[in-house]
């Protein structure tokens, strides 16, 4: 196993009236090369899982087996949220994004960031993505589309030693056409760099066409984990009725 | 001399040894995006330390090499008050700064160290050449100085270091998930950024010829102003451009307050022109935005 989640609990806003358990002793574990798409409605507590595995909202139940800062967690974890503006700087140039990306976990000293073979290799890595960003290295990543940006973080998440990759609805917020490409470079890379992957998405149809594994989460624990044959079988209205089905038969069980 | 060209040195002259003040809150003020107060203590600081080392005898580098390590280490102190106890950066910024008036007090043993008879860093190179430490002289070797230290800077910004630490204020969640210790950062941040500010103060001090405890009231507003005048003309560009930006700033500053004593203007005025600068640096940049639309 890359990942195990042992019965973690995450409450907000604890103590008082308004709490919210996001993370319900929810338990999973994740082998190698998995690539997990995960599904759930609103404050199923999607995007809690991903913010625990990188360390910014520590469970407050539940073993952590690494208690590892966040930056320390990121040697090997690479994360891009839905907001573009999180996961690439703006005041700073294509190159410039990629070289710190390129640092991750590495010791970073008083060697220039940005040198000619570094940029060869940002060539190379961004052209085969289509949207012409290897002519443009010395822009500022704000002049870029959303969708680039984007593109450009999930260069940025893999190009270097990160093991794990975390997608929290990363192309949610593209329109349908830039969304596919960025969908269609996420699958690539992570077939290429073999990378485990967990992707909170809000698309069904990209839950169930993209990954290996689909976890479906409801009120803070899984409802539902569906891998190999077994996913491959699964449509939307099929998953729509079984999200019916076990959320009933749940429901009958606490009755 | 004509009244025109001994402006014109006095601003090349006291432009260049405040320049590193610029350089200084320009890290802080930009890169950080937060005013460091720890500035208001640290250039006294620089003061301070190399006045108390002159006087005791130690040769001018020396000297000026200890205020430069003694600004790093108020920089320091900020930024672990800041990371380490979860103090917002602005007050840990007032604490230091607090802290450092009974220092810098302390390091003097009085309010003001005369250096009459000491040497200088001007005099010393000047001496190199036989030459005599006055004007014309300070201001090749000050420009040379500053020449150095912008260009140090630049380098810096453009290593792996450098981009971590311009990353860590402009985007921390993004450095944090990049795998940059955020704390160590700004650690290296506050502490360049206070020693570029120290070693303004020391170089100061030997050119105005006494270390003072009040030198430092008002300074991050001077360096502030000075790094919005030079981005209202120059624009947000390239590192190297927001260097440069701030020297031009710094002089353009000096200029501007020495125009506005010769216009019949007492010193107790000088305040208020430069408020009224820095609100003109301010909205210069919304009127020409405005006129280019």
């Amino acid at each position: 196993m890359i990942l195990e989640l042992h019965r973690i609990s995450t409450t907000f806003l604890r103590g008082t009236a308004n709490a919210v358990k996001a993370l319900d002793q929810l338990s999973l574990a994740v082998a190698p090369g998995e690539f997990v798409t995960i599904i759930g409605s609103n404050g199923a507590g999607k995007s809690t899982l991903i913010k625990s595995i990188a360390g910014l909202a520590p469970p407050d139940e539940g073993r952590d087996i690494t208690p590892l800062p966040v930056y320390a967690r990121a040697a090997a974890i690479g994360r891009i949220a839905q907001d573009p503006a999180e996961s690439t700087c703006a005041v700073m140039t294509i190159e410039e994004n990629l070289a710190m990306a390129a640092r991750r976990g590495q010791a970073r000293g008083l060697r220039l960031a940005v040198d000619d073979r570094a940029r060869e290799r940002f060539r190379a890595a961004l052209a085969p993505i289509g949207l012409g960003l290897e002519a443009r290295l010395a822009a500022r990543v704000g002049t870029l589309s959303g969708g680039q940006r984007q593109a450009l973080a999930l260069l940025m998440a893999t190009i270097s030693g990160s093991r794990l990759l975390l997608l929290d609805e990363h192309a949610a917020s593209l329109d349908p056409k830039t969304a596919e490409i960025v969908m269609a470079l996420t699958a690539r890379l992570v077939e290429e760099r073999g990378l485990t992957t967990l992707m909170v998405t809000h698309n069904m149809q990209d839950a169930l066409r993209w990954g290996n594994r689909l976890v479906m989460l409801h009120a803070g624990r899984v409802l539902f984990d569906a891998r190999g044959a077994e996913k491959a079988a699964l449509t939307v209205p099929g998953l729509v009725e079984r999200f019916h089905q076990v959320a009933e038969d749940k429901l009958a069980f606490h009755r | 001399m004509s009244q025109v060209q001994a402006l014109v040195l006095n601003m090349f002259e006291q432009g260049f040894l405040f320049a590193f003040l610029g350089l200084g809150v320009l890290i802080t003020f930009r890169f950080f995006r937060f005013p460091d107060l720890t500035a208001e203590g640290s250039y006294p600081l620089g003061g301070a330390v190399a006045a108390a080392l002159l006087v005791a005898g130690t040769n001018p580098f020396l000297a000026t090499l200890g205020a430069i390590f003694a600004g790093a280490a108020a920089g320091l102190a900020t930024a672990l008050i800041h990371t380490k106890l979860r103090i917002n950066n602005i007050i840990a910024g007032i604490i230091v700064m607090t802290a450092l008036y009974t220092i810098n007090l302390r390091v003097m043993g009085k309010a003001n160290t005369p250096l009459l008879n000491t040497p200088t860093v001007f005099g010393d190179v000047a001496g190199w050449f036989s030459l005599s430490e006055n004007v014309m002289t300070t201001i090749p070797i000050a420009a040379a100085m500053l020449a150095i230290g912008g260009l140090l800077l630049v380098w810096f910004f453009h290593t792996d270091l450098g981009l971590a630490v311009r990353a860590t204020g402009q985007n921390e969640t993004m450095a944090l998930s990049l795998g940059v210790d955020v704390d160590r950062t700004k650690m290296v941040g506050l502490a360049l950024s206070n020693g570029f500010i120290a070693l303004s103060g020391a170089l100061v001090a030997q050119n105005h010829g006494f270390a003072d405890i009040g030198m430092g009231i008002g300074i991050l507003v001077t360096g502030a102003a000075a790094v919005l005048i030079g981005e209202a003309i120059f624009g947000d560009r390239t590192i190297a451009v927001w260097v440069f930006a701030a020297i031009v700033g710094v002089l353009l500053y000096r200029l501007l307050v020495a125009l506005a004593l010769r216009l019949g203007l007492e010193p107790i005025d000088l305040r208020l022109v430069t408020a009224l600068l820095l609100l003109l640096a301010l909205a210069i940049p919304r009127f020409r935005r405005r006129i280019l639309r």
